[in-house]
């Protein structure tokens, strides 16, 4: 770095906050445009949001590897309890019980769950004694940690996020170098019980949101409608969209909500596959910095912690986009650092605190390549 | 770095092999990443580029709604140019109950906000039940602008409902059109099919015409509707209007008919239930056809509701028949002119003559005649009219060449009209009884029917037509629509001797020692002339038929022209039930006095509808009230096709049309009994019927 600029902000991770601002700032543009062209009363609170959960994020990378791995437990658990607590007095919106009245804001502990399974597996893993992982020491308590948070948050009912934490937890294990044969077994079980689980396991509504994504037309005003109106508003776009200010879909609400799960159809209708291709590429560098985080780190916990919080990132950008292009299922989830949504919000920039934190670890004591 | 040790070297794991896997792992992760990032953006240009043109069509269809403007319905008029149907702006809302999810909760809603009573909330809902959902129902027309804007600020809640501003059909003299005009009314899903699935059909507020003339001019009165494109969200709400075409009105259809003769006319028919038609002789114009009681267009415009319904069709005088055309009557002794002529043609002098002698003997039968006349020609066989004579003469001539003559007179004949349907009637013949009834013609046959009894059956249109064809002497043709005034007509070929002595004969009828000297107009130098008719229902034995039950009584018969010696207007007048023709010729007197003088016969029905309890309109009103007061809730719903309400009544009329044709084949002829001469000659000596044949 030159010696124009500060040390302390020449050494920050430029290579995934230019992306992650570009995203933000994008965000809020189409926010801005979602609200009919205010900035209220999405957009100023999304950039206030991101304020706040950033300076969070930059308080977080200051932690010490040690503080963190003293700490992954004691979150798990304070995180498990929450959701017991849920459970017991949470309250109940949307049709299922997800939030935690904390008086100054509402507090959905299943999203503090995402980065707290893969802490807590990271750690699992990083001092399980290295002659054990491809036992079944590694995979049993392990595969507890992971369902009993899955448990409860199915019991919400919360589809979208159960399979979240399944997803970042199944990396870590991954990761970790956990037998091959035994996630070719389980992909091989799960295509055995996904139909299964399908018929009994689902509540009929998602039953129903399956059945429609399979075929969107079959019910254009019903249930197929957020998939084809979705797709509608991205086709209509075209190359360059129809203009900031300009997307009638949003704008004439027949896009449902237009500045949360479907926020890229809104985007995509106004700024077209240009559009588009800023937000995937953007995605793409914040992903491709988060994976060399893991790669650079000599440590195995500090590896397993910086995959994992990017793989859940992942799994909210995947998951979003596939759905509003029609390739799965309408599940609630956002598309992070567009959708507005303090929940989401906080849980993307713990996972980006982590790796930011993990990069700092990196920065102190580089792998050399030579050494282990 | 620890090892541990396993059975299998394969099992070893180290700490570098872990760093070697989680290595290759987070490429395999990565690749995956990548490779779902490249489907995802290429799975946007497809739906963004390949797809673009289809999914912008359809952006399109969501942002603008295309609406038709209903075009405003020609108008029709009288020959002078007055509206018998106009439009008239008016607010109304419509709802389609295809996009209202909750049609129930909707027109509850409504139904407070306009508040309608519970009778209109459940014609409502009837309506939304029965019909197709893509068919606009309409909850209220005619509407007041605060209750316009009260249901358009509530638009959000109330999915699928459509207030708007539009034209309702409107028809200034109500009941009295309302057999001759029709009415308009949503189309239904059978017509929707039947013009190819016509988006205009469906519009909420257009209309189309159901039956009579609004019907038969359907593509004239039309016009081209309009187009609106709005941009509208997704609950329907119009955020603003992109470009409006304008409708074209359809063209004005001008009729005939003489609007205020034709008012006056269904007016004066009063508490009767009849029938008046009168047509100009030199053109054939119908200047008027009154059919009596009737209903009122304007509710049927609306959609008539079930109470309203209910009450026309338990009506005896059946309001929803249009008895100038569909209404059947034996034609009695306003044949006889006609028959007269017929005799004429074969070679009988006027002045040849028979005795009365109160009837006359076929075969083993006595007919009589309704009084003993002595000595009849041709002249007070018309005006007396004698009946002996006919039976005479007929039996002289021959039924058949009788009954040639009734046909060019019109009758059982169809003309070319813009209606829906006409009955067209029975000219009794000896083949057409081997068909029908595979009997033998008998010399009783040619009896009754000489003097219009029997299997005669003849719309009042075909009297009216046969009147103006008797006065001309020409092959008069009956028309609805103005056109050309310099026509001329076949003539049959009468001498003007022959014809001057038939109208002269006429003429004593009401003018000298006739039948109907009651039906003298009140004007100084224009004569009427006339023949009255009585035509039996049931037989002596059953009713004298002027009193007793309504169904029982004679229908009373006239028909007339005038003036007698240079006719101009020329017409019928029926009178179901009237107890005679009595009841019949004061009415045809006081419309013709209405042509000639407007002053002195609106003086005369101002009297009589003072006694009545008020106009058409207004008595058809109280009845509509008190009826459904009387009713109350407990009234079977109005039949949602249009086509089934005058079904019934059709069936009703062929029933009745069949009643008359049993009674003649009982051979209950008319003047039959089983008295002695003798007995006959004192009895008709007491009866004065001085007004009756």
């Amino acid at each position: 770095m030159t010696g124009i600029v500060p040390a302390p902000v020449a050494r920050q991770p430029w290579q995934m906050l230019f992306p992650l601002f570009v995203l933000i700032g994008f965000g809020a543009l189409v926010l801005f445009s979602a609200a009919a062209g205010s900035w209220d009363p999405y957009a100023s609170s999304h950039v206030i949001r991101f304020g706040v959960f950033l300076a969070m994020a930059f308080v977080l990378s200051r932690f010490s590897r040690e503080l963190a791995m003293f700490f992954a437990f004691p979150i798990y658990i304070v995180v498990l309890l929450m959701l017991v607590a849920v459970e017991a007095i949470g309250f109940v919106g949307g049709g299922s019980q997800r939030w935690l009245d904390l008086g100054f804001m509402q507090l959905q502990p299943s999203e503090l769950m995402k980065p707290a399974v893969v802490l807590m597996l990271a750690r699992f893993y990083a001092t399980l004694p290295i002659g054990m992982i491809p036992t079944w020491r590694a995979l049993i308590p392990a595969g507890a940690l992971i369902m009993t948070p899955v448990a409860l948050v199915l019991l919400q009912p919360d589809l979208g996020t159960s399979l979240a934490i399944v997803f970042g937890g199944a990396m870590v294990m991954f990761a970790a170098g956990l037998p091959m044969r035994w996630f070719l077994g389980a992909a091989v079980a799960a295509a055995v019980l996904a139909p299964l689980a399908f018929f009994f396991g689902l509540q009929p509504y998602q039953q129903q949101r399956v059945f429609t994504f399979l075929d969107p037309e079959s019910d254009p005003l019903g249930d197929g409608y957020h998939i084809t109106q979705s797709k509608i508003a991205i086709g209509s776009g075209g190359f360059s969209g129809k203009g900031f200010n300009e997307g009638s879909q949003s704008h004439l609400h027949y896009l449902p909500e237009p500045h949360t799960d479907f926020i890229f159809a809104t985007m995509a209708e106004e700024w077209g596959f240009v559009g588009g291709l800023v937000v995937i590429g953007a995605f793409a560098m914040i992903f491709r910095w988060g994976l060399s985080v893991a790669r650079a780190s000599s440590d195995r916990f500090a590896k397993l912690v910086a995959l994992g919080m990017t793989a859940t990132i992942f799994f909210y950008v995947a998951i979003n986009l596939m759905m509003v292009m029609g390739l799965a299922p309408v599940v609630g989830i956002p598309l992070p650092f567009m959708s507005h949504g303090g929940s989401s919000m906080l849980t993307n920039m713990i996972c980006i605190g982590s790796l930011m934190m993990v990069h700092r670890w990196n920065r102190k004591a580089p792998r050399t390549g030579l050494l282990r | 770095m620890r090892l541990r040790k396993r059975a299998r070297p394969r099992e070893v794991v180290t700490q570098s092999t872990l760093e070697n896997a989680f290595d290759r792992r987070t490429f395999v992760i990565g690749t995956a990443m990548g490779g779902l990032g490249v489907l995802l953006a290429a799975r946007m240009g497809y739906i963004a580029i390949a797809e673009n043109e289809k999914y912008e069509l359809e952006s399109e269809s969501n942002r603008v709604n295309l609406s038709l403007i209903p075009p405003r319905r020609g108008w029709i008029l009288d020959r002078n140019g007055a509206p018998l149907a106009s439009n008239r702006a008016d607010f109304r809302v419509d709802i389609i109950p295809e996009r209202t999810p909750d049609t129930d909760a909707t027109i509850d809603a409504l139904t407070s906000i306009l508040d309608l009573d519970e009778n209109q909330a459940a014609d409502i809902r009837k309506r939304v039940e029965d019909g197709p959902g893509y068919q606009p129902v309409e909850i209220a027309s005619g509407i007041s602008y605060d209750d316009f804007a009260a249901v358009s600020v509530r638009l959000p809640d109330l999915p699928g409902v459509i207030p708007q501003r539009g034209y309702s059909r409107f028809y200034p003299t109500g009941p009295t059109v309302g057999h001759l005009l029709g009415y308009v009314g949503t189309a239904n899903a059978e017509e929707y099919d039947e013009q190819d699935r016509n988006p205009l059909l469906v519009t909420p507020g257009y209309k189309i015409g159901k039956d009579a003339l609004e019907k038969q001019f359907e593509q004239e009165l039309r016009g081209v509707p309009g187009a609106r494109r709005v941009e509208v969200t997704a609950s329907g709400r119009i955020v603003r209007e992109l470009e409006t075409r304008e409708d074209v009105q359809g063209d004005p259809v001008r009729l005939t008919i003489d609007g205020p003769l034709q008012d006056y006319a269904a007016r004066r028919i009063g508490l009767e239930s009849g029938s008046v038609v009168v047509m100009d002789c030199d053109t054939g114009d119908l200047l008027c056809m009154a059919s009596m009681p009737s209903f009122d267009p304007n509710s049927f415009s609306q959609g008539i509701g079930r109470v309203e319904y209910a009450m026309l069709r338990d009506d005896e005088r059946v309001p929803l028949r249009n008895k100038v055309l569909k209404g059947l009557y034996p034609p009695g002794s306003t044949i006889k002119p006609m028959h007269c002529m017929a005799f004429l043609d074969a070679g009988v002098k006027p002045e040849e003559s028979i005795i009365c002698g109160g009837g006359r003997r076929v075969g083993n039968r006595f007919f009589n005649c309704w009084s003993n006349h002595g000595r009849v020609d041709m002249a007070k066989a018309i005006y007396q009219s004698c009946d002996s004579y006919f039976y005479h003469f007929a039996q002289q001539v021959g039924f058949e060449k009788v009954a040639q003559w009734a046909h060019k007179m019109g009758l059982g004949e169809e003309f070319d009209l813009p209606v829906a349907s006409q009955f067209y009637g029975t000219v009794p013949e000896p083949d057409w009884k081997m068909r029908k009834f595979g009997r033998e013609w008998q010399n009783y046959d040619t009896v009754n029917s000489s003097i219009g009894q029997g299997y005669y059956l003849a719309s009042p249109l075909q009297l009216a037509v046969m009147s103006a064809r008797l006065a001309t002497g020409n092959r008069v043709l009956p028309r609805l629509r103005r056109g050309s005034d310099s026509i001329r007509f076949e003539s049959f070929g009468f001498s003007p001797d022959e014809i001057g002595y038939v109208r002269q004969a006429m003429s004593d009828t009401v003018n000298g020692p006739g039948t109907a000297g009651r039906a003298r107009l009140p004007i100084e130098d224009v004569l009427m002339a006339g023949k009255t008719g009585t035509a039996q229902v049931v037989s002596l034995s059953k009713s004298d038929g002027k009193t007793g039950p309504w169904k029982f009584r004679d229908h009373g018969l006239f028909v007339f022209f005038a003036p007698f010696d240079n006719p101009k207007y020329a017409g019928a007048v029926v009178i179901e039930h009237g107890g005679g023709s009595g009841a019949a010729y004061p009415i045809a007197r006081d419309v013709m006095t209405f042509m000639f003088d407007p002053a002195k016969g609106m003086e005369a029905l101002r009297a009589l509808e003072q006694q009545w309890g008020g106009t058409a309109k207004e008595r058809l009103n109280a009845k509509y009230r008190n009826y459904a007061a009387a009713e109350g809730q407990v009234i079977p719903p109005a039949p949602a096709r249009d086509e089934d309400i005058f079904d019934q009544v059709e069936a009703e009329a062929r029933l009745a049309a069949r009643q008359t044709e049993n009674l003649a084949e009982q051979a209950s002829p008319s003047r039959v009994d089983n008295r002695t001469a003798a007995e006959v000659s004192r009895g008709s000596d007491a009866a004065n019927r001085d007004d009756l044949q």
